[in-house]
This record gives C-alpha cells, structure tokens and sequence, in this order.
C-alpha cells in the first residue's frame, strides 16, 4: 500500500511540473528574448543569478529540481511495475466472454501507456535537454530558435501530438486516481468532482502543450 | 424459452477446463438463473451425465453464496445476486455464457464452485470488535450519529460474494476488505480496533495474494449490494492514519 501512496504523490508532482513546464512553453509567443531569458533564469544563467538566488547558489535550484523530477519518475516506474507484478499474478485464468462495464480507455491503458510515454519522455530530454545540439546547431545558446526549428516541421508536430495524447489520457485517468488512492474520493459528488477535474487538467494540458506547436507550424510564431 | 448455454465444465482444480454447450428447452421467463440450472442438472442426471457444479444456498440474495460470471458480468446482466436473476432478463433463443469467479486467489474447486476462503481469512485478521459477552447492552447505550449509522450500515449489507474480485481486472479484494472496514470504522463500536484493523486486514488481503486497486470501478458496477468506490477511499485515508500510528503489523 506504501507503493500506491507513493504512485499516486510522484504522480501528482509530475502533474505539477506539467502545469508549470506548459506554462513556461507558453512565453514561446512573448517572444525570443522573453523565452530564452526565461529558459536561461531557470538554468541560473542570467546576471541576477537566476531562479532562487540568493537562495541557492546561481544554477543550483535547477539540479535539486531534476533530482526531485528523476526520483518521482524512478519511483512511480519502479512502484508501477511493482504493483502490475503483483496484480499479474493475483490474475485468474481470464474470462472466455469478456464484458466491460465501468472501466475508461483511459484506466485501461494505464500500463501500457505508461511505458510509450516514458519512452517518449527519454526521447525528448535527449532532444530539448540533454543534447540541445542534436537536431539544431545552436539550440543551446538560443532554446527558442531551437523550439522553433522542431515545431516547423510537421513529421515532428503530429508525432510530438500523439505523444502528448497519450501523457493526457495518462493523467485523465492518473489524476483521479491518485486523489482516490489518497483517500479524497468521499461521495459519489466528490467523485464526479476529481473526474471532471482530471478531465479538465487533460484537457488544458494538452491544449497548452499543442497550441504553441501548432501555432510554430502555421508561422504564427517566429 | 429455448436456450443456448455455453458452460465452464472444471473435473476438479487441477485439472483442464473448457466451455461446454448445452440446449435448454421449455425454461419459464418466471424462473430464476439459479433454477434454470437446477433444470439443466435434472435433465443431465437422468441422461446419466455429471451435472454441473455450482453454489448456492438461500436463493434470497442474502447469503452470498452463489456467483457465476454470467456473459462476462459477475451475476449477470442486473445489479443483484445471481439467485434474484430471473430468466426475463435474457431473450428467447439467447446464447449465455456461465463462467466461474476468476481470480489466483479463488481457485475453481469444480466447474463453477471456487474456493473463497481467502475472503474469510481477511475477516479473520480483524473484521471484528472485541466486546465482552453476557446479557446484551442496551440498544442505545452507545450513540452512534445517524448518517455515519446509515454509511455504517450500507457497507454491513456486503455479503462477502466476491463478485467484487471476479470483476477486477487486478483481482484485488480492495471493495470487499473497505465495506468490512467502513462497517466497522464508522461506528463508536469499531473504534478501540480500528487502525490495528486497517493494517491487519490489508496484510492479510495482500497474502492471499489479491492485486491492487487502480481505480477503475468494475467492482462497484457489479456489487450486488451496491457498495460505492468511495469505501475504498475510507480504506486508504484510515490506512495513512494507521500507519503514523504504532500498533497492528
């Protein structure tokens, strides 16, 4: 049951990181300089030292932050495969007639899902974080020419697209879960509630991460 | 009516099971699921074949006796115990497919009898209150407020059929386990126990080997007794209270 409470907590700082991250990608139609010093403020590379400074040493806030980010991944993959193990082999011999009735697209591809979306996740820190270089010369000098140049292609655009469908229907079903886990789900009301919620987090998510794409596509940016 | 029914046939727990079809002539619309059987079992006996094995007991929906996934739905098509299932619900000339609960902690004892005892050992962990015996208290010695009575009393209704756990694509006995706590959490009669309750029945759903919930809600669609999700939310926030506190395993 530790491993559940633990899912559900790194899965709700994720959702928060999110937020946060769709936000940020939103200074993309402020303009390059905004996006850019913003990007660089994060890393502590700007003159007032960045993020939480003095705080925190310049450039120190964004290594606790990644560390919090890849313990909360590790954690809920490694409780995620956990549970299935388990679950898996509580499992009978499976129905001969198979009927659903309660269960959303969404719960039931939390497993699976989970898996493309993490393999996604790899492929895009190795992209926009890791080798900035990879796909643009110069994007680690100026982030925005390089958001620019990925979302100008329209391969790139429709395969980003899917991916973010499936990190959005992760958390249509992740959302509510994890506030049932945490013992929120009070009243058929309350749960109507953390739905409609989880929903409208999805939602907004992935409306805030597609419209700057899109919007890089079409030219209305840049 | 005429009927097609297509039956899980298991000789005994080990050994290979498969669906077998049967034709069923004449049921009456008016007869339940259970005696629509009882009809089929006649007709094999007297043609001299093994009928076919399947619990039951009351045959009033109180006991949680009888099971049987019925076209991949635990008690079949109606929110209610395959005993109160009538004929009515299905159609002239209909295909159903009869299955036994499906679950590694419930294994078929033969055709669609499964073991559920793995149920009763979690109540055994602590699906009770300690009190002392001898002439009873006064009904209202003890006040228990009327809204938490009335919860209280919904989750009493589970009759521990495991109807739950033959819907969960986790096999996890979370509805079952949160009805006995909620029963027994809500009223000033379960408290002296109840944190110590919490941890002793989880450990022991968990070494029964039952999965984990996820939240999907195919147990609540087909709880004959109608115990809603939110019990298992009950479960979890008593959970994270007992685990700040000392006593239970």
């Amino acid at each position: 049951m530790v491993k559940k409470f633990t899912m559900a907590v790194t899965g709700l700082i994720m959702i928060g990181f999110l937020l946060m991250h769709m936000y940020g990608n939103l200074k993309m139609f402020i303009g390059a300089e905004a996006f850019d010093h913003y990007a660089h403020w994060l890393k502590g590379a700007t003159e007032d030292g960045g993020i939480l400074y003095p705080i925190m040493p310049a450039g120190t806030f964004i290594w606790v932050f990644r560390f919090v980010l890849v313990l909360a991944v590790i954690l809920h993959m490694y409780c995620a495969l956990d549970l299935t193990r388990r679950s898996r082999q509580a499992a009978g011999r499976g129905y001969q007639h198979k009927t659903r009735l309660a269960q959303t697209y969404a719960a039931r591809t939390m497993r699976w899902g989970g898996v493309i979306v993490l393999l996604g996740l790899i492929v895009h820190l190795l992209q926009f974080t890791i080798i900035p270089s990879s796909f643009y010369e110069g994007g680690a000098e100026s982030p925005y020419k390089m958001v620019l140049h990925a979302f100008g292609q329209v391969w790139f655009v429709l395969i980003y697209a899917v991916w973010m469908a499936l990190v959005c229907l992760h958390i249509r079903h992740g959302f509510w879960s994890a506030f049932a886990t945490l013992g929120l789900n009070l009243s058929p009301r309350s749960r109507g509630i953390l739905n409609g919620l989880a929903v409208f987090v999805a939602v907004v998510l992935y409306v805030g991460f597609m419209i700057m794409p899109v919007s890089v596509l079409f030219g209305w940016i840049g | 009516m005429k009927l097609k029914l297509r039956i899980w046939r298991q000789a005994s727990t080990n050994a290979q099971g498969s669906m077998v079809e049967y034709r069923l002539d004449g049921v009456s619309e008016d007869m339940s699921f259970l005696e629509m059987l009882d009809m089929l079992n006649e007709q094999l006996t007297e043609k001299n074949e093994e009928p076919v094995a399947f619990d039951h007991d009351c045959r009033e929906g109180i006991c949680g006796m009888c099971s049987l996934v019925i076209n991949g739905v635990a008690h079949g098509p109606e929110v209610t115990t395959t005993c109160q299932l009538h004929m009515r619900s299905f159609s002239d000339g209909a295909t159903i497919d009869i299955e036994p609960w499906q679950a590694g902690p419930f294994p078929v004892i033969k055709d669609l009898v499964v073991d559920r005892t793995a149920l009763d050992r979690i109540i055994q962990a602590g699906g009770f209150i300690s009190s002392n015996t001898g002439s009873a208290p006064d009904a209202h010695a003890t006040p228990a407020p009327k809204r938490e009575a009335d919860t209280a009393f919904d989750n009493a209704t589970c009759i521990g059929c495991g109807a739950c756990v033959a819907a969960c694509p986790n096999s996890s006995a979370m509805l079952f386990t949160s009805a006995k706590i909620s029963h027994l959490a809500l009223l000033p009669q379960g408290q002296p126990e109840r944190y110590r309750r919490v941890k002793s029945m989880i450990a022991a759903h968990d070494e029964e080997g039952f999965g984990n919930c996820t939240n999907i809600g195919e147990c609540a669609a087909v709880c004959p007794k109608g115990i809603p999700l939110e019990s298992i939310s009950r479960l979890n926030r008593d959970l994270m209270k007992a685990m700040f506190k000392g006593d239970g395993k």
